[in-house]
Parts: structure tokens; sequence; C-alpha cells
């Protein structure tokens, strides 16, 4: 114990003309329970308050301090410095907008993530507030939680080879937030819908396999289980929609 | 500088926020929503437990209905609530689960048939019902008389709001996300929207509405040790307050949640003694049936965290460096159950604390955690003091929670209280017409960069304002905690004079440039400060105990004197908050009685002086 850490941290402001991008480098004493949350607040507030990097719910729930740590994307939060060397490079998630230091913007891309895949449930059904809840399995329930645990932290699409090449894919966020809507009953779409939103480069078969994503998830979701079945149903639909007597 | 035009501006994305953009738009208004962070990060994805709603669905539910619901809520609030709102709130609650359903939230729904479950360590049985196969189902909170709070899993906030967001996508709600409010645009009668500082860029934006939405959620970070998210600071209170025209409602009303993780704070939520955890000491011994033998570790949440600071104070409690703590003991739950109805607190005790919850025990303590104050509105969400500003949810006073809220209450309040003001928003919108000098909003505008250039060159002085920001916490910690005495509050609100006037003398040390997080600070900590007076002077002001508001020096519940509710002005220039009173609620369904937990005196009200002081 009684370790002194060494932070090299990624630091651009591309809001400030004198600023380049460049690493600082940062030296903490270690203490018990030390998390990545705790030691970046540190270096804030004794050594840099001009630190640029975000957190929020600070409990690994909310997905807003993914950053690249030692190489591996991964949640700041919950990162604890006694699984880490001491030496510990800190950089922004590739891929997002950088808003400056290890700050980047997630919330652009997600929220047209959700707009490309349709993120709702689809339903010609009006909402009666005299009816009982149509009812569901609550194995089905279960099986629909499990994919919508996805918190939108960007880990997948920053670890992912395909993105890098090609700034349009879905990414397994996308492809799962798909997945989460094919499952619920209460989402009338059709797998014929469901391909002309992810039948294509930018969607499941821009995906090479590599599945970093499942590497990386801090959530652990079934991405590979999710990516394989899309893979596998919009394979299928698109053959189905060579045979002259299914097409439209 | 950009100017944004909207019918409804929603300050604050999460659940209230969403649900009143939601109403709006589907009816043909423009809306924008502001958030600190993208929405789906907004406090309201941590609620882990679930929202009460008097379904009656599963076994150990049956014969719930919203009158039960209310009754539980009003004792629970100590007799603090309107009870108008308090019944408002729990006859559309089921409505609001429905619906949430039919946009897709994935409920724990209803199995058939014997199954066990375990209540304060013992295992018992319970048999569901054929005919309620697969409609919602509900787990038992703290404070309640029937099983009544709906669940997923232990992400009933994650899922809830991914569903909110869904459908906000889907109706076209524009979300400015990572952006900051730093005041009111207002001509002293209305409300004209927000002057807004990007937090990607720095640069100030103004956002001019007919209608404004304050929907921050809770101001927890004014403590040091709170089981909120780091964004929950009380922007939206703030905003209000500095108008010196807007009230902000019973802001001493703050609540510990019993099981903070130690070190770290992070909640574990209350379905952890829902599902039949129990509290030990330093002993081993299980001591809340030894303070209530009924609802044992399931009393209001008020009442278990002062017997578990009481249990430590005879030296009960373990010792560790960060102080002492009690026990959580979810471990007869079994793997199962931990990982399928328990699961974020598993990953939390794992990943955080590196310990395995079905073999240890967990380290905890009360901890802050819920704001029942907030900006003081009527009954239709229309905030005192201003037209065209309301409120809703966690920053709001509606005040369906009075003096303590009951587990599972405040998640349902978001979206409950989003469904019911957001469709007086819609009729508010059709008939209110402003007109935006520009003067005006130049002037709101300017005053904000000028506080910026000040920070930034230092003139005002050269405070850090870190320091300044650990001495309110100190002085609230001293004061303003779990228990209160009018010797140490006298000194709080002394101390945070001072530290409110420190805080007007902060200079930067940084540059101040782009989205600078000292610059986002400084902004924001003289507004925090005055919050901490408004909660410190208020519970100085208040001599009785009434729910989370615990006085050593006057332990009786005082119904003669103190049927009242705190609000809390500030006029421009002054060092202490103005207060006046209120009665509590105009509407007695349930006179002031015992709560059945908690013990304690009543000085009971004469009937024709019941609205007090």
């Amino acid at each position: 114990m009684a370790r002194n850490l060494t932070f090299s941290i990624f630091r651009y402001n591309p809001q400030d003309p004198t600023s380049t991008p460049h690493t600082d480098t940062f030296i903490l004493d270690e203490t018990n329970h030390m998390t990545l949350f705790i030691a970046l607040n540190r270096i804030r507030e004794e050594q840099d308050p001009g630190l640029q990097f975000d957190f929020c719910c600070r409990a690994g729930i909310c997905g807003a301090c993914a950053m690249v740590v030692n190489g591996r994307p991964g949640l700041a939060c919950h990162t604890k410095t006694k699984d880490l060397p001491e030496n510990i490079t800190l950089m922004p998630l590739p891929f997002f907008t950088l808003v400056g230091d290890l700050s980047v913007d997630t919330g652009t891309w997600f929220r047209n993530m959700a707009q490309r895949v349709r993120s709702w449930v689809h339903t010609d059904k009006e909402f009666n507030p005299r009816a009982l809840e149509e009812r569901m399995d609550n194995a089905l329930a279960e099986e629909i939680y499990e994919l919508e645990r996805c918190i939108e932290c960007g880990c997948c699409v920053a670890a992912c080879g395909t993105a890098i090449m090609r700034p349009d894919f879905l990414g397994a966020a996308g492809l799962n937030r798909l997945a989460r809507f094919a499952l619920d009953p209460r989402d009338k779409r059709t797998e014929q819908d469901h391909f002309e939103i992810v039948g294509n480069d930018q969607g499941i078969f821009g995906c090479m396999g590599l599945l970093a994503c499942e590497d990386v998830c801090p959530k652990h979701l079934p991405l590979q289980d999710q990516l394989g079945m899309l893979r596998w149903k919009m394979g299928w639909a698109g053959i189905m929609n060579l045979l002259p007597w299914k097409r439209k | 500088m950009q100017t944004f035009q909207t019918d409804l501006l929603c300050i604050g994305a999460g659940l209230a926020g969403e649900r009143v953009a939601i109403e709006a738009a589907a009816a043909g208004f423009d809306v924008t929503c502001l958030s600190l962070v993208p929405a789906r990060r907004s406090h309201s994805s941590a609620a882990q437990g679930g929202m009460q709603a008097a379904l009656g669905n599963c076994a150990m539910g049956e014969g719930d209905s919203p009158d039960v619901h209310f009754e539980d809520t009003v004792k629970g609030s100590d007799w603090g609530c309107d009870q108008e709102v308090a019944r408002l709130f729990c006859d559309n609650a089921p409505i609001a689960m429905r619906q949430l359903a039919a946009w897709g939230v994935p409920w724990n729904r209803v199995v058939p048939g014997k199954s066990t479950y375990f209540k304060g360590g013992k295992l018992f049985e319970k048999e569901e019902l054929q005919e309620k196969e697969g409609l919602i189902t509900a787990r038992a909170f703290g404070g309640t008389a029937k099983w009544r709070t709906c669940y997923t899993s232990d992400g009933t906030g994650h899922t809830v709001l991914y569903t909110m967001d869904n459908r906000a996508v889907q109706l076209g709600v524009a979300v400015h996300d990572k952006v900051e409010a730093l005041s009111l645009i207002h001509d002293g009668k209305n409300c004209l929207g927000a002057v807004v500082r990007c937090l990607k860029t720095g640069e100030l934006h103004t956002y001019l509405a007919r209608v404004t939405l304050i929907a921050t959620g809770g101001f927890g970070r004014i403590y040091r040790e709170s089981t909120n998210a780091v964004i929950n600071d009380g922007g939206g209170l703030i905003i209000a307050l500095d108008t010196g025209l807007v009230p902000l409602g019973n802001m001493e009303a703050v609540q510990f949640h019993p099981t903070g993780i130690v070190p770290t704070d992070i909640l574990v939520t209350e379905g952890c003694r829902g599902d039949g955890g129990t509290l030990l000491d330093k002993n081993g011994h299980r001591f809340m049936p030894d303070y209530e033998p009924d609802k044992a570790e399931l009393a209001s949440r008020d009442v278990v965290s002062r017997w578990m600071t009481h249990h430590m104070r005879q030296g009960l409690g373990v010792s560790s460096p960060y102080g002492d703590h009690l026990w959580l003991d979810i471990r007869h739950l079994g793997c199962q159950h931990l990982a399928t109805k328990l699961r974020e607190v598993d990953e939390i005790c794992k990943n955080f604390l590196g310990i395995d919850p079905a073999v240890d025990l967990i380290p905890v303590r009360p901890t802050q955690h819920y704001s029942m104050g907030g900006v003081r509105t009527d009954k239709d969400g229309l905030a005192y003091g201003l037209k065209g500003l309301f409120a809703a949810g966690e920053a709001a006073c509606w005040d369906m929670h009075g003096f303590n809220r009951l587990g599972g209450n405040s998640l349902a309040e978001t979206v409950v209280a989003g469904m019911i003001i957001g469709a007086k928003v819609v009729t508010y919108l059709q008939n209110h017409h402003v007109s935006f000098p520009t003067s005006l909003v130049r002037d709101a505008t300017a005053a904000q960069q000028d506080r910026i250039r000040l920070l930034v060159s230092g003139k005002s002085g050269r405070e850090n304002v870190f320091a300044v920001r650990n001495a309110m916490y100190d002085a609230l910690m001293h004061g303003a905690g779990i228990f209160r005495n009018g010797k140490d509050l006298e000194a709080c609100v002394q101390t945070l004079q001072e530290v409110h006037a420190r805080s007007e003398k902060i200079g930067l040390r940084s540059n101040g440039r782009g989205a600078n997080p000292e610059l986002a600070l400084a902004l924001r900590l003289p507004g925090m400060v005055r919050l901490a007076l408004c909660v410190a002077q208020g519970a100085l002001q208040r001599t009785e105990s009434r729910g989370s508001h615990a006085r050593e020096d006057h332990p009786e519940r005082n119904d003669r004197d103190w049927l009242v509710r705190t609000l809390a002005t500030w006029q421009p220039g002054e060092s202490l908050p103005s207060l006046t009173f209120e009665p509590a609620s105009t509407v007695w369904s349930i006179p002031p009685g015992e709560r059945g937990y908690g013990g304690g005196k009543i000085i009971s009200a004469e009937p024709e002086e019941k609205s007090g002081i």
C-alpha cells in the first residue's frame, strides 16, 4: 500500500486558442478504496481546477464517466486504483466529439441513434386509462430488461473496429436497442421493418465480429448473442427479399 | 450569442421534466428541455427500488386501494403534506403505471402459484392468484400497509427514464444537453425564459419561452455525504430563489436514507429491506425490532435513520476509518434473488466495496438522500410568485411528501405529477401570452457575463472555490444533519452567512475558458450556500420535531403551533432568507394523529388553531 500513483492525462481544450493536445502528469498518493472518481476529483481540487471530465451518478448506473483507462474503455467511477499499476494513462473515448480533456459528447450520438432505430414501441393502440394493463409473461419482461440495461456509456462503440472505419455504424448499442424492441410484443414492427433499419453495412452487416463490444461492456450485456442472432435473422430476411414471390 | 424561442422550456430532462414535455409536445406545442447531462443520465436513472401505485395485483397487495396508499402517504409525511395533492397523486398513480406499461416499461409481472419470501430474516409463504397472472406485480417498501411498489428488478428508474426518453424522441421533444441555466429571465410578473451557459463551449445562450418548468431534482450536493448524483446541486431552486419573488417550501425537510454504503455514500435500495434484509450492529444483533417491534426495518426512512444513529451513539456501531457504520444483511435472500431482483445492489457491492452480498455483510449508514422541500407550487404545479413558471418532481414542493417521503413515492411522483401538471401546462399555454422586451433579455444576459468576467479576472477576491465549498459542507454537517438543536443551528446559520460572503469573493485559479469546470462551480456556489441557509434557518425556526426534522431540544411534534409549511424567499442583497408560513394543508381528510411507528410525543392542535402561528 501507500503507493504514489502517476497519472498521465490527455489535455486539450478546443475552446482555448492557446491549447494544444498534450499529456499532463499528476502524482497522487493512493488511499484505501480509491477509485478514479476519487482520484480525478482530488487532482481537480488540489492540482488543476481546470481539468475536464464527466461524472454523474458515480455508482456505475448512468454511464457518464466512460474513458480509456490504460488502453481500455471503461467506467471511471467503478475502476479501483488498486486494480491498476502505478502508472495510469487516461484518454477520452475515441469516436465521440471531444468537449475537452477527458470529456466527450455522447449525448448527440446516442440521440441520433435513437432516432435511427426508431427507439420506441410502434403500435396503433390508444392508451385507455380505465383499462387494465396488457398482460405479459414475467420471464419475457425479464428478458427485455436484460437488453434494456444498456447505459449508453459508449464503451462498445469506442472499442469497435467497424466504428473506427465507418462513422455511420450503429454500433452494438444501436443494434442491441433494435433487438430489445424486436423481443417486445408491444412493438408491432415486423422483421421486414427491422431489415429496413439494420439490414445494411451501417447496421448488422457492418459488424466484423471482433466483439470488443462484449469484452468492454461494463454492464455485461449479452452483445455477442444479440449481434449473432440479429445477423442470422436479417440474413434470412435478406434472402427472402430475393425470392420473387416474397418481394413487395 | 444564440437565442432560442419555444413555447415550453423544461429546465431538467429527468422523469418529471420529460413527462411534462411529452404532454405539451403531444398537444402540438414546441418544447425544449435543458439538461446538465444527456437526458438518460439524469438522476432519475439511479432510482432502483420502484414506484408506489395501488394496483393490488400481487398477493401481498390484495385489498390495496388509493385510499390505503393515501393513508400511508399522510402518515409518512407526519401530517406535513398537502392532503389534496397527496390524494390527487394516489388516485392517479395506477393510471400512470399502466401508461408506462403501454409505452414499453418491462415491469416485473405476477407469476401465479406458491412462492416464499423473507420478512425480517424469517421465511414465509405466499400464493399468487392465477387470475392475476401477467399483471404488474409489486414489492414491499417501508411505511406501507401493502406491497405496492412496482418495479423492474432494481433498475426501475433506468427503465422508466429510457422509456420516457424514447417517447420524447418519438414526439420530437428537443433536448439540449450539457447546458446549465444560470438565471431566470422575468419582468417581475411573468417568467420569460432563462440565461443558459453551454457546458460544451462555455458560451452564454438565452432561451425565451411562454412557460418555463423547473424540474432539476434535489439539492443533496450541498451536503458532503449524499447519495445524490454530482449534478444534484439545486440549480433550478437557486434560479427560482434568486428572483426574490418565488418562495421555496419546507427547505428544512431533508431526508436521510438508512442505507448509503460506507465509504462512497452510494445508495443500496430500500428494496433490500423490503425483500427481507435486516440491519445488524457490531455484535451481529438485529436491533430494529427492539425499537420498532411492529415495522422493524420497514418503518419510514426518517424513523429507521434516527434509530440507526441512536444505536451507533450507544457505541454499538462498527468502527471503520470512514467513521462508524452498521451492517445490512441480505445474505439469506440467496444468489438467485440477488441476481434477478437486486442486481444493481449485487454489482455495487462487488464493484465499489469488493464484497459479495451473498456471503458478506454490507457496511451502511444513514446518508443524505432526498429533498422534500423545493419550489413551492399550487396543486397545478404553478409556482408562487411568477406567472408562467411551473415546477415538478423533487425540485418542487407540490407538496405530497410533507416532512418525510415514503420510498417509492418520489419516483412515482415524477411521472404522476408530470402527467397531471403536464395537462395543466397545456391548458395554460393555450391562454398565456407574453412579450419579450429585448432590453430585459439583454440586461439578464449582461448580468451573467459580468459575473463570469469578475470570476475570471479575480477582481471580486481570491477565495478558492473548493475551500469555500468545504466550509459550507462542514457547517451543514455540524448543524443540519439527522439530529438538530438550537445551539448548533445558530452556529450553523452564522457560519453559513460568513461562507456566503466568502462565496461572493471567489477568484478562479484556472483560465475559465471553454467548458471550464472551476467556473461552473464558482457560478453555482453562492446559490448553493443560499439554499444551505434556507435549510438551516428553516430548521432553526421550526421548534418541533416532525418527520425528518428532529430537534433534540424540541422532541415533540407540535400540531398546535407548527402544522405549517415554511416559505423562504431571498431579497436581493440580503444575507438571510425571509421566512413566512402557511397552513400545511387546506383539506384534512385524515386529522393529525399517531403514525404507528417512531414513537414521540405529540402536542395536539386545538381545532380552531389548526393553522398555527
